[in-house]
C-alpha cells in the first residue's frame, strides 16, 4: 500500500508526491473500515430480505414467478 | 449557450501508486467543474471517496441508483463514494467516472452529479448514477479523491473548468 499522495496545485500546475501524515493514514483506515462495515451490513440486509421472501413464498405455496404474476 | 471545457490539471499515477489524488488551489473563475477519472484500487474491492475542501467526508449526502450486473438498487448514504475496479476484477481494467459540479464557487450548498461504471469480464460490474450534496456554502477550492488502498499505476484524473457564455 502506497503511503504517498499526489497533490496538484492548480494555481501553478505543480504536481507533488507527498508522504501521508499519521492522521491521514488513520483517516484512510477509518474510511476503509467504515465502508467495509457498511457493505457487510448491506449484504446482511439483502440476505435477510431474500430469506424472508423465500420463507413467505414457501408459506404461501407459490413460486417467485407466480408472486410476480399476482402483483403485476 | 456556448460551453467551454478548459483542462485545469491532470494526474497520471506512477508505478508506486498513490493513496489519494488531491487538486488544490482550484481557481474560482469558472462556472462549473468537471472531473473525469479512470481508476483502479489495489484493494480487492475498490471504492473511491470524494472529499471537498479537505480530506474528510463531512457534510455529505448522496442518493444512488446502482446496477450490479444482476440487480438494480437505490440507496442513500451520508458520504460520497462509489465502487471502482479492484484486484478482484479483471486485470488491467479501470472504472470510469465523471463528476460534474455546477456553481462550485457560488454561495449555496454544492450539488454533484456522478456517473460511474466499473469494468469486469464477469457478471458483476457496477453502474452508478449519483446525486450528491456537499452541504456547505463556501466555494470549492480543493477536491481530494481517496480509495480503499491505493490507486494503481495508470489511474488518471483530469479536472476541467467549465465556462458558459
Amino acid at each position: 500500500m502506497a503511503d504517498t499522495k499526489i497533490v496538484v496545485d492548480c494555481s501553478t500546475g505543480e504536481v507533488s508526491e507527498i508522504e501521508l501524515t499519521a492522521e491521514e493514514v488513520a483517516q484512510r483506515t477509518a474510511d476503509a473500515n467504515a465502508y467495509a462495515d457498511q457493505k457487510a451490513a448491506e449484504n446482511a440486509d439483502k440476505a435477510t430480505k431474500a430469506a424472508d421472501k423465500a420463507a413467505l413464498l414457501e408459506r404461501l405455496g407459490i413460486t417467485a414467478e407466480e408472486a410476480t404474476l399476482l402483483l403485476g | 449557450m456556448g460551453t467551454t471545457f478548459t483542462k485545469i490539471a491532470s494526474v497520471s499515477v506512477g508505478v508506486l501508486g498513490a493513496s489519494s489524488i488531491d487538486f488544490s488551489s482550484i481557481p474560482s473563475t469558472y462556472t462549473d467543474l468537471c472531473v473525469k477519472i479512470s481508476a483502479r484500487d489495489l484493494a480487492a474491492s475498490g471504492s473511491l471517496y470524494v472529499c471537498v475542501n479537505g480530506t474528510t467526508q463531512t457534510n455529505q449526502t448522496m442518493r444512488r441508483l446502482e446496477g450490479s450486473g444482476s440487480a438494480a438498487s437505490s440507496d442513500s448514504q451520508s458520504s460520497i463514494f462509489f465502487p471502482i475496479d479492484g484486484s478482484s476484477q479483471t486485470s488491467n481494467t479501470f472504472a470510469n467516472t465523471e463528476i460534474y459540479i455546477p456553481n462550485y464557487a457560488g454561495s449555496t450548498n454544492k450539488s454533484m452529479s456522478i456517473d460511474n461504471v466499473t469494468e469486469n469480464n464477469a457478471t458483476q460490474a457496477f453502474a452508478d448514477l449519483i446525486a450528491a450534496l456537499w452541504s456547505q456554502t463556501t466555494a470549492i477550492n480543493r477536491l481530494n479523491f481517496q480509495c480503499n488502498s491505493s490507486f494503481v499505476q495508470y489511474s488518471t484524473a483530469t479536472l476541467y473548468g467549465v465556462s458558459k457564455s
